[in-house]
């Protein structure tokens, strides 16, 4: 029922309120997004740590860049980019880990283009199961088996060893740990490597000789990694591949762990995600009670007696009945966490009053109690950071429709309905706007890796792109983190002590501090472990999802532009040429794809996808489809992906699973999936074209003078 | 010589936490991690066994004439919801200690064997073992506010 915004926010907070009264702080969950502001997540970080006090937080970058983060706090002591964007220019070798470019950043493959059609073409490898766009501008593609990259990493970095391409002066004065390390890789010859993962001996071989051999190599990693088994040990051998070589904080050499999504990392400096704001460790008492000092509030409030409770779990305890209470903010789980069945089921529980706060009525919003129409980025003000640290202030620039608020606005409402307070009685969140907050988290990471004192708005509007830290130190900011060799190790300063990647046990400050490592970085290792779930006879295919160009998440945004929603409209499924004979499956024609979980009937794309794995874009939901679609739950991907997670960074496993795929109904015409992408057809005379059209292009001219002006006016 | 009394003793304790971690994954399944990762720990229990064999059949193996005075049979059911997961890894957790104290004591016998052959087996199987240890604390902790609490 369509109430005003007052009537909702009231039956909210009196929700809120009754439930922390009964049951206390750990009825409440908050589960949030990689899209919203700076700002916005602080706000929310600071509602739930110093105000209700609950360690029941996370976001969706649980789902995308989760293992990102691990790997860097495992590797370097605290999460924070070591490379920059400006690597790419002066690269003599790339090398995307699970990482399909292409489609996934496309600004940023343009910048890769430009080199590859420059004069000093770098080298590039691709490790993907599909034939991507990368891997086709690729020199050595590596299409892996899903669920082998552990193996595969440990392969490439035995041959670092074996051919003496290790810098070890460097090694011995930076790091610790490779000693174990050498041990673990030291039997994955290329030829075992060939075996498991599915790949050439000597393709091996070449790859890792265009790492040993290259000066500056930049690596870059994302979900074919992230949301693959054993993500974390995994990511951390693409840390390992650079430390070895001492390749890191110099030009051209460098590691982008990759976000999946615009503002993720803002959420993981932040603290929505369930870590201490600015990167603060919440086994380390002194970095708990600093917050409780900023904050003014007691520090047994701050929850720190056990890692944050992840994505996963959160949906655990609600699925349990213990969290009544599930604030669900830009994000849309109903359509993006695995096994969807079950999701859909936890949302629907009557014991739980879910709040969904988004731009537009999802299908997770349908299972809401209360809805909140949120405002979207271009309709509010707030700051975002960039992969590389960058960050950069984004003005708000026309208001938002109706009774759509900003974010921030909705969680400070929130917060002063819920009276939250300091211990000297005065309001916890007591900020204007945007610029309040903004100052307040500056303040927050003084001192702290992520050191935001030195970007003021006024900086930002300047000329914005500021990377941090900045600080008096580095006023202008610092473009590549650990050019001395130093890492955000030391036991008193890093994030994390650390896990084991095998089990994801926390290794704790004792065992840390045993370690010595003295600003070194760890060289963290583990051994191979196969996924739990491969093919076998009744599933005998492997099942991989991600994204296409065209869209983005759950096409929440992107299904409303129509330029974007005709080039990809509907969903399908990918599968090798012979695969498809095999089955007797022509293009378009309607299969249906089964895994333990559930099942989906989409067209067949006849694709360059290895054989054995099939691959579905995870974009579509339900809220566009046909009334058959919607009501039979059989066209998200997510339908058949398993409830597991990597034991360390805890992101779900969307890219294992067994399926077996049958032919349903012969094709009416060939899929509508992209021929410009991944999933272009492997008979491209079966498929008319994918184009933009008349509607697709643009043209404008930029008035630079008035440009300047404006600029001027703003920032006077 | 009493080592082969407490090769056997390890032998048993291993076999019976690999039973056990089993019986918690089948009991658990509705936890992935759990169930997961103690299929994983089974299968380390089950190498430690294996790794013991050769030892054995070196000094072999005998069973113990004292009294048994704490009885460490295993976990044969297991319990449900939050709080009898937190009970049954706390279970885990004392069969796993049961382990890894009988390995320090092999351990000591080893080095004062100078058994290189021992001391190596031992070096991996305590490194393992303290891992699972590990594991399980960890697991508790995160589980135990909200089962205790408000489950």
């Amino acid at each position: 029922m369509e109430t005003d915004g007052d009537t909702a926010m009231s039956r909210i907070v009196e929700r809120s309120k009754a439930l922390l009264a009964e049951k206390g702080p750990l009825s409440h969950g908050f589960y949030t997004s990689g899209q919203l502001f700076l700002e916005e997540y602080y706000a929310l970080a600071m509602i739930g740590k110093a105000g209700i006090g609950t360690p029941h937080m996370d976001g969706n970058t649980r789902l995308c860049t989760a293992t990102a983060a691990t790997a860097m706090k495992e590797s370097f002591g605290a999460d924070g980019q070591p490379g920059s964007y400006l690597d790419i220019d002066n690269c003599d070798a790339v090398f995307l880990y699970g990482h399909n470019m292409a489609e996934t950043q496309t600004v940023l493959w343009s910048r890769i283009l430009d080199r590859i059609a420059g004069p000093d073409r770098p080298f590039i490898v691709c490790v993907d199961p599909r034939e991507t766009e990368v891997a086709r501008v690729a020199d050595v593609h590596l299409p892996v088996r899903p669920g082998t990259n552990q193996a595969l990493m440990n392969g490439l970095i035995r041959e670092v060893f074996v051919h003496g391409w290790v810098d070890d002066v460097w090694v011995q004065a930076h790091t610790v740990g490779v000693d174990a390390l050498r041990s673990v890789v030291d039997p994955w010859t290329p030829e075992k490597v060939a075996e498991t993962c599915g790949v050439d001996a000597d393709d091996v071989r070449r790859a890792a000789r265009i790492f040993g051999e290259s000066e500056r190599v930049l690596s870059t990693v994302l979900q074919g990694f992230y949301q693959s088994a054993q993500a974390t040990a995994a990511s951390c051998q693409v840390n390992n591949m650079h430390l070895l070589r001492g390749m890191i904080g110099r030009t051209g050499a460098g590691i982008l762990q990759m976000n999946g999504q615009p503002t993720a990392q803002n959420n993981r400096e932040c603290g929505a995600d369930g870590d201490l704001p600015a990167f603060r460790n919440w086994d380390n008492p002194e970095h708990v009670q600093q917050l409780a000092t900023l904050w003014d509030v007691d520090v047994d409030v701050i929850p720190h007696w056990a890692p944050p409770t992840h994505a996963m779990q959160i949906f655990r305890y609600v699925e349990q009945g213990s969290i009544e209470f599930l604030w669900v903010s830009a994000t849309n789980p109903a359509v993006s966490m695995p096994q969807l069945e079950r999701i859909r089921g936890i949302l629907d529980r009557e014991s739980v009053f879910l709040v969904v706060q988004d731009l537009f009525l999802t299908e997770t919003a349908q299972y809401a109690d209360v809805l909140l129409p949120a405002a979207g980025w271009g309709e509010k003000t707030g700051t975002f950071t960039n992969v590389n640290r960058t960050v950069h202030l984004s003005d708000k620039a026309v208001e938002p429709p109706g009774e759509a608020r900003p974010d921030l606005d909705i969680f400070l409402d929130y917060a002063a309905r819920m009276g939250f307070a300091r211990n000297d009685g005065s309001p916890l969140l007591d900020w204007e706007g945007p610029e309040d907050a903004y100052r307040a988290w500056q303040e927050c990471t003084r001192g702290r890796p992520c050191d935001y004192t030195g970007i003021s708005y006024d900086k930002l509007r300047g000329g914005s792109g500021v990377p941090w830290p900045c600080n008096e130190e580095n006023p202008d900011g610092v473009a590549r983190l650990y050019a001395d060799g130093v890492f955000p190790t030391d036991p008193d300063y890093c994030e994390s002590f650390g896990h084991d990647l095998l089990t994801g046990a926390t290794v704790g400050e004792q065992a840390f501090r045993a370690l010595e490592t003295h600003g070194k970085a760890v060289i963290k290792s583990a051994q191979y472990a196969p996924s739990h779930e491969e093919p076998d006879d009744e599933y005998p295919l492997r099942y991989t999802t991600g994204r296409t160009a065209y869209h983005f998440h759950t096409r929440t945004k992107t299904a409303r532009s129509p330029q974007l929603n005709r080039a990809a409209p509907t969903p399908w499924v990918e599968i090798s040429r012979s695969d498809a004979e095999a089955l007797g499956l022509s293009e378009g024609d309607i299969a249906r794809v089964t895994s333990a979980r559930g099942e989906i009937v989409v067209p067949v794309r006849v694709g360059d996808v290895s054989v054995g794995t099939v691959f579905a874009p995870f974009h579509y939901g339900y809220f566009d489809a046909s009334a058959e679609v919607a009501n039979g739950h059989t066209s998200a991907a997510n339908e058949l992906t398993v409830t597991e997670w990597d034991p360390v960074s805890k992101q779900p496993l969307f890219k294992n699973a067994a399926v077996r795929v049958e032919k349903v109904a012969d094709a009416v015409g060939p899929s509508d999936a992209p021929t410009t992408t991944a999933s272009r057809p492997a008979d491209p005379g079966a498929v008319p074209p994918t184009v933009g059209g008349r509607d697709a292009e643009a043209s404008g001219v930029i008035d630079r003078d008035a440009w300047t002006a404006d600029r001027a006016e703003a920032t006077s | 010589m009493m080592l082969p009394v407490y090769l056997g003793l390890l032998r048993t304790s291993e076999q019976v936490l690999a039973s056990s971690y089993r019986q918690v994954a089948d009991g658990h399944g509705a936890e992935p991690d759990v169930y997961h990762l103690c299929q994983t720990l089974a299968k380390q229990c089950d190498d430690h066994e294996r790794a013991l064999a050769p030892v054995i059949e070196r000094y072999g193996e005998r069973p113990d004439d004292e009294p048994e005075r704490l009885h460490a049979v295993g976990i044969s059911t297991t319990r449900t919801g939050p709080v009898g997961l937190i009970r049954d890894l706390q279970d885990l957790y004392l069969l796993a200690s049961l382990v890894d104290v009988t390995w320090m004591m092999v351990k000591q016998a080893a080095l004062g064997l100078r058994d290189d052959q021992l001391i190596a087996v031992v070096g991996e199987c305590e490194a393992q073992i303290k891992v699972q240890l590990g594991w399980l604390t960890t697991r508790m902790k995160q589980a135990a506010p909200q089962a205790l609490i408000i489950a």
